[in-house]
């Protein structure tokens, strides 16, 4: 017969009580939200959200003065209509074509409608999400540009790139990236006219840059020296040796310390928002201060970041599970 | 084909380590040297030496009548026609046993790769493992490993081999395959410098063998000199030791 000791050492039963833990602990979790926010009175309106993902914009096109349709001309998915008013004057108008509902010939007064309907618009947190996800690509890709050149010349041995590199590194980690993107903004940007976008992704690529020289780096120097005695023996130069036998397998060690600092800089490109950039951070901010929603909308915002590094993840596991096969 | 005249080599890690001592030794086409002795005396830093993977601080080295301490030798050049093999094996992770022996051919000797895998499959026939040729290192024995880096070696038909311990890092029952490959090569007429504790491989096809200790030779002789009437006494103590 069992007692209760008996019980608790037996390994299911312990696993049985570890999850109906943790979904009490969840449950505890939601109940204190709301309970909390019943407090402050709130008014939760979800479904004010939807609309700043997509939302159904109304068209209506008039004419401004007494007319005459002369032409009419479908260019792709738009139409252009001329008319002509009493004094022979001609005038252009550009109209969804699906929408049209004039023909040439008909005389139309003024305030007439040329075209209505309706079409789905992408949101406010859409383009904010498109936003991001631009920057951080940009970056990322930069970002890695800049690293393996770094982190290259951090192992030079002549002094010249080792101390530039030491330099850049140092000087990068030493300070905050709010302060850098400011410097990229009114600094670099006013000295060489850059765009507040091209300036935001110059202050993330820098900074991620830095780090990841250091991954690189540190992925170089865990190669056994013997795989680059055993290129270097076999004739090849340097730069061979580096490109063909080190990288390759240096990458696949730091594969996960990069996805960590590639996810990183998508959460790091919320601050780009303080240089005008409306990315996804920034679009919840204006739409907070527009309708007040504040729970609803940064919930949404963490929600959509969420699922762009989750996603990102996804995509290194499965490359990490891909370069696996010579282990 | 090798000539090493009054080569001199220091370390300066914790301790001033003098690995080489005016060494001079003087290598004939076709001709296979065992270096031997105690650990320590320089042998592998000699042979590391002979194709530039270590500097030298004085003296000349000469391969193929090209001069490795000229600073206008290409030494990308030299080395392709000296091929090393390592007491690890280094044979490349992330490649297949395959790509392990063709990648320097088409990077390096710009073969095509038609011509290189007929050559590499020819290779990995003469070492014995043909089969073998889509596995990845780790998937194969030490001794395996060994012999495609051998094979690796030779897929940039060098002129002269090079081999750093190939058996000290192998199980016993794995040398003797490593040896077997060897000893065809030397038939054939490669010329080879082994660094080697096998005595019985260095008795049956060596044609002279190298008495290293403290950075310096001590004795060269054929193996029937060496082995039967050494003249130094350190080296009496040495065969003592391991025979």
């Amino acid at each position: 017969m069992e007692t209760l000791k008996d019980l608790f050492h037996n390994e299911r039963f312990r696993r049985t009580l570890s999850w109906i833990a943790l979904f009490v602990i969840l449950i505890g979790l939601i109940a204190g939200t709301v309970i909390t926010t019943n407090n402050v009175d709130y008014i939760w309106r979800w479904e004010q959200i939807p609309r700043y993902i997509f939302f159904k914009e109304n068209i209506e096109v008039t004419v401004e003065e007494d007319a005459t349709v002369t032409a009419v001309e479908n260019e792709g998915t738009d139409t252009y209509i001329e008319v002509i008013n009493f004094l022979d004057e001609e005038q252009y108008y550009k109209v969804p074509s699906n929408m049209l509902s004039v023909k040439v010939g008909d005389e139309i007064e003024r305030g007439q409608v040329l075209a209505e309907g309706k079409r789905w618009r992408p949101g406010l947190l859409l383009t904010g999400l498109v936003m991001t996800l631009e920057i951080s690509v940009l970056s990322i890709i930069l970002g890695i540009l800049i690293g393996l050149i770094t982190g290259l010349a951090r192992l030079s041995s002549s002094p010249a790139p080792k101390w530039l590199a030491i330099g850049y590194i140092e000087l990068i980690r030493g300070t905050p990236l709010l302060v850098q993107i400011y410097i990229f903004y009114f600094f670099i940007g006013q000295v060489f006219r850059l765009s507040s976008f091209m300036a935001g992704v110059l202050a993330l690529s820098f900074f991620a840059g830095a780090y990841i020289a250091e991954i690189i780096r540190a992925g170089i120097q865990s190669i056994h020296k013997g795989q680059m005695e055993a290129a270097r023996s076999l004739g090849m130069n340097y730069p061979q040796a580096m490109q063909y036998i080190i990288l390759p397998q240096a990458f696949k060690r730091i594969l996960p310390p990069l996805a960590g600092q590639f996810i990183s800089l998508i959460k790091d490109s919320s601050l780009v928002g303080v240089i005008a950039l409306v990315e996804l951070t920034r679009a919840g901010r204006e739409i907070g201060t527009s309708t007040f929603n504040y729970f609803e909308v940064f919930f949404t915002v963490a929600a959509l970041y969420l699922i762009l590094t989750f996603s990102l993840s996804m995509i290194v596991q499965y490359l990490e599970r891909r370069f696996a096969a010579s282990d | 084909m090798i000539n090493v005249s009054g080569v001199c080599k220091t370390f300066y890690s914790r301790h001033k380590v003098e690995a080489l001592v005016d060494v001079s030794l003087q290598v004939e086409k076709g001709e296979v040297v065992v270096i031997c002795g105690p650990s320590g005396s320089g042998k592998s830093t000699l042979l590391r030496c002979l194709n530039h993977l270590e500097t030298i601080d004085r003296g000349e080295i000469v391969i193929d009548t090209i001069q490795l301490t000229d600073a206008r030798t290409n030494i990308n050049k030299v080395r392709a026609e000296v091929g090393m093999v390592f007491q690890s094996f280094n044979l490349f992770a992330h490649l297949t046993v395959q790509e392990n022996v063709s990648i320097a051919q088409i990077k390096v000797r710009k073969r095509s790769r038609s011509d290189s895998h007929k050559i590499t499959m020819q290779l990995l026939e003469k070492v014995g493992i043909p089969e073998k040729a889509k596995s990845y290192p780790s998937q194969l024995s030490g001794g395996q490993q060994q012999r495609v880096a051998i094979a690796r070696a030779l897929a940039m038909q060098p002129k002269i081999m090079l081999f750093d311990e190939p058996t000290s890092a192998l199980d016993p029952e794995m040398i003797g395959e490593v040896l077997d490959v060897m000893k065809t090569l030397a038939r054939e007429g490669m010329t080879m410098c082994c660094v080697s504790h096998e005595m019985g491989f260095a008795r049956e096809v060596a044609d002279r063998i190298i008495f290293m200790d403290e950075g310096r030779i001590v004795e060269i002789g054929t193996p029937d000199q060496l082995f039967n009437e050494p003249k130094e006494e350190r080296t009496k103590a040495f065969l003592a030791q391991i025979l």
